[in-house]
């Protein structure tokens, strides 16, 4: 086997198990879905949080918008299902990403723990208008609407699409990162005043980088309500303390700032939180709540962080396939002038009230 | 908004929201100065301070249930904080002090949601409330309607705010937090064991928290998912009065009360807690924008 051999047979093995989950675990199916979608979650939370340096606790507003634009067009625009549900989910894409349009500007000026607070309220405040406004059933949520196909049917194919989007988002950060787009993002988490001292419209590239979070939530909102069933604004559409926290919580979990990171940290973090509701039963939210403490205590570098401490050779940002910065050797000079000493990812913020 | 013109009809009824506000707003610059506290002090925000209110509230609610007087309740659940206070900071809490604040704040909005789960799952999900066993007051012919619990409330919260400043001011524990504040490292040269001044700080806001919490207990209700709200409150006050004055704390949050009340009484009592959330973003953003133009950064 050559040394490239191990990791495409092992590849092209997960990506088979992929592909053959709902036939072989057929029990299994909703909870892979969700599996599906925390990857989800955590590689669009990774563009702002980890690339970028803006650790935002609101990336839920945009996933609860598309989720009740989808539900709202398949209830109201006399489609039959599927096109309904595509309709939707562009319609929720284009909300989204509207939304973030029209808050970046404003919201993206602020900067650390205040970009964080504003985000968190921005995300619960979104799920207290939801649960008072009646056209969209307030707070006793919306039912979504019924799956034309048969009984197990409905499970495997939001399992596909869950899949397919997880997959073209890994696919696009990839190559967000690869581009100039991912340098400019880490330029802005290294020093933004530097960023835009050095000619990076920093603004513009903040909004964009928020609208493709905002577009890929707002798509995956609506298939989610749809395998829900039941669309609560508090504990689903708008779930801060749980979906919300955890994009943060598995992204620093596999390692903030890598590609490889979120996917990595939402695999762990979904098998842990099922084992969780399988054992204990009651308290697996104040188990989900210690091991938040846990985590962000003793592992805030995650499992890519970890690993490339433990094996620098192996897992050197090169060869995990994040080799942005060796393009520009100019733009890695600047900053390895400037910054010496500054750990990536954690640009030392210091307050005084 | 179609209350809006009953408020011009009725000057009285304008009147009691904006009293309503005020008591409630002593209740919030309370908490809101225990928060500036330990940010000003141990460069930490506390997410967590909702819950701290919240679990103040509960063990007033089982001193009271007890069958002790509810006055009691309050020097308990601030006895009982100012230990919890402790422990958290001895187990979580002094690993952030000082660093990274995402990592602070992720740290205690972990610990609020173990708070609240572990609640909700003791004393369960019910709202519950303190009788106080106090009457009403009625002034200017029945048009206002002030409860007196809620007139004790204020007295209570803002006596503790000035016992507050003249302990911070006078004892020698106040003289330490102060001296640590101003330079942790001249402090600890000087011969301030810090980590102590800091666990203390941090215990002294919990159990500020749970004064108030016994107070919210009396006058409104309590959950267990009360928290957040509280938390962003206080934020809210902090940094719209800096962390110097408990005049201009008090006063910020009096106002933070009235807008609130106003704004639940106008666009109804669903609405209030978004309106607090949308408040604080639209004071950042607008703190922010300020600050732009002189080319600086909200820091």
């Amino acid at each position: 086997m050559t040394r490239r051999g191990g990791p495409i047979l092992l590849g092209a093995s997960l990506a088979l198990l992929a592909l053959a989950f709902p036939r072989l675990f057929p029990a299994l199916t909703t909870q892979a879905t969700f599996l599906w979608l925390m990857i989800l979650f955590a590689l669009t939370w990774d563009i702002l949080g980890g690339q970028m340096g803006y650790n935002s606790f609101g990336n839920i507003l945009f996933f609860g918008v598309g989720m009740y634009a989808c539900a709202v067009v398949q209830r109201d625009s006399g489609l039959a299902y599927y096109p309904a549900l595509l309709a939707g989910m562009g319609c929720g894409a284009a909300i989204s990403v509207a939304l973030a349009l029209l808050l970046g500007p404003a919201i993206l000026s602020l900067r650390g723990h205040y970009f964080a607070i504003a985000t968190l309220a921005l995300g619960v405040a979104a799920g207290d208008l939801a649960s008072a406004w009646e056209y969209i059933g307030a707070g006793s949520g919306m039912t979504a609407t019924l799956f034309p196909g048969a009984v197990g049917e409905r499970e495997r194919f939001f399992y596909y699409l869950l899949l397919a989007l997880a997959v073209a988002t890994f696919l696009l950060v990839r190559w967000l990162y690869s581009r100039r787009f991912g340098l400019a993002l880490n330029a802005i988490r290294d020093d933004e005043d530097k960023a835009e001292a050095m000619g990076i419209r920093t603004t513009r590239y903040k909004t964009i980088a928020w609208c493709v979070a905002a577009a890929i939530l707002g798509v995956a909102g609506g298939p989610v309500g749809n395998v829900a069933g039941f669309i609560d604004p508090r504990e689903l559409a708008f779930a801060g303390s749980t979906f919300g926290v955890w994009m943060v919580l598995m992204a620093m979990l596999g390692g903030k700032g890598t590609l490889w990171g979120p996917v990595i940290g939402a695999v762990v973090f979904h098998v842990t939180q099922e084992a969780f509701w399988t054992y204990l039963l009651g308290w697996q939210r104040v188990a989900m709540g210690a091991l938040i403490v846990l985590v962000v205590l003793f592992f805030p570098a995650g499992i890519v962080g970890w690993l490339r401490r433990r094996w620098p050779q192996r897992f050197s940002p090169a060869r995990a396939g994040e080799s942005a910065e060796s393009r520009e050797p100019a733009m890695r000079n600047v900053e390895a002038i400037d910054s010496p000493a500054r750990a990536p990812g954690s640009p030392a913020q210091r307050s005084s009230a | 908004m179609s209350n809006l013109p009953i408020l011009f009809d009725n000057p009285a009824l304008a009147l009691q929201v904006v009293i309503d506000g005020i008591l409630v707003g002593a209740i919030f610059a309370l908490i809101a100065y225990g928060m500036a506290l330990v940010w000003g002090v141990m460069n930490v925000i506390n997410i967590a301070q909702g819950e701290l209110v919240m679990l103040g509230g509960y063990v007033a609610w089982y001193v009271v249930r007890a069958g002790l007087p509810p006055a009691l309740g309050i020097v308990i659940a601030a006895a009982a904080l100012w230990l919890v206070g402790w422990l958290l900071y001895r187990l979580v809490i002094f690993r952030v002090v000082d660093g990274d604040l995402f990592i602070a704040i992720l740290a205690t909005f972990g610990l609020s949601i173990l708070i609240q789960q572990l609640v909700n799952q003791v004393a369960g999900a019910d709202v519950q409330s303190i009788q106080s066993g106090l009457g009403t007051l009625v002034v200017a012919g029945g048009m206002i309607a002030v409860p007196e619990i809620k007139l004790v409330a204020f007295a209570a919260a803002v006596l503790l705010g000035i016992a507050l400043v003249v302990f911070l001011k006078r004892s020698r524990l106040g003289q330490a937090i102060r001296a640590t504040a101003q330079n942790a490292r001249a402090a600890r040269i000087l011969g301030i064991d810090t980590h102590r001044v800091y666990a203390a700080t941090f215990a002294l806001n919990a159990a500020i928290c749970g004064a108030a919490g016994a107070l919210v207990a009396m006058t409104w209700v309590i959950h267990p998912y009360l928290g957040l709200p509280y938390t962003i409150r206080s934020f809210m006050i902090v940094i719209v009065a800096g962390i110097g004055n408990i005049a201009t704390v008090l006063l910020a949050g009096a106002g933070l009360g009235v807008a609130e009340n106003f704004a639940g009484f106008v666009f109804g009592a669903q609405y209030q807690t978004a309106f607090v959330f949308c408040l604080l973003v639209a004071i950042l953003v607008a703190r922010s924008a300020i600050l732009v133009r002189q080319r600086k950064v909200l820091r």
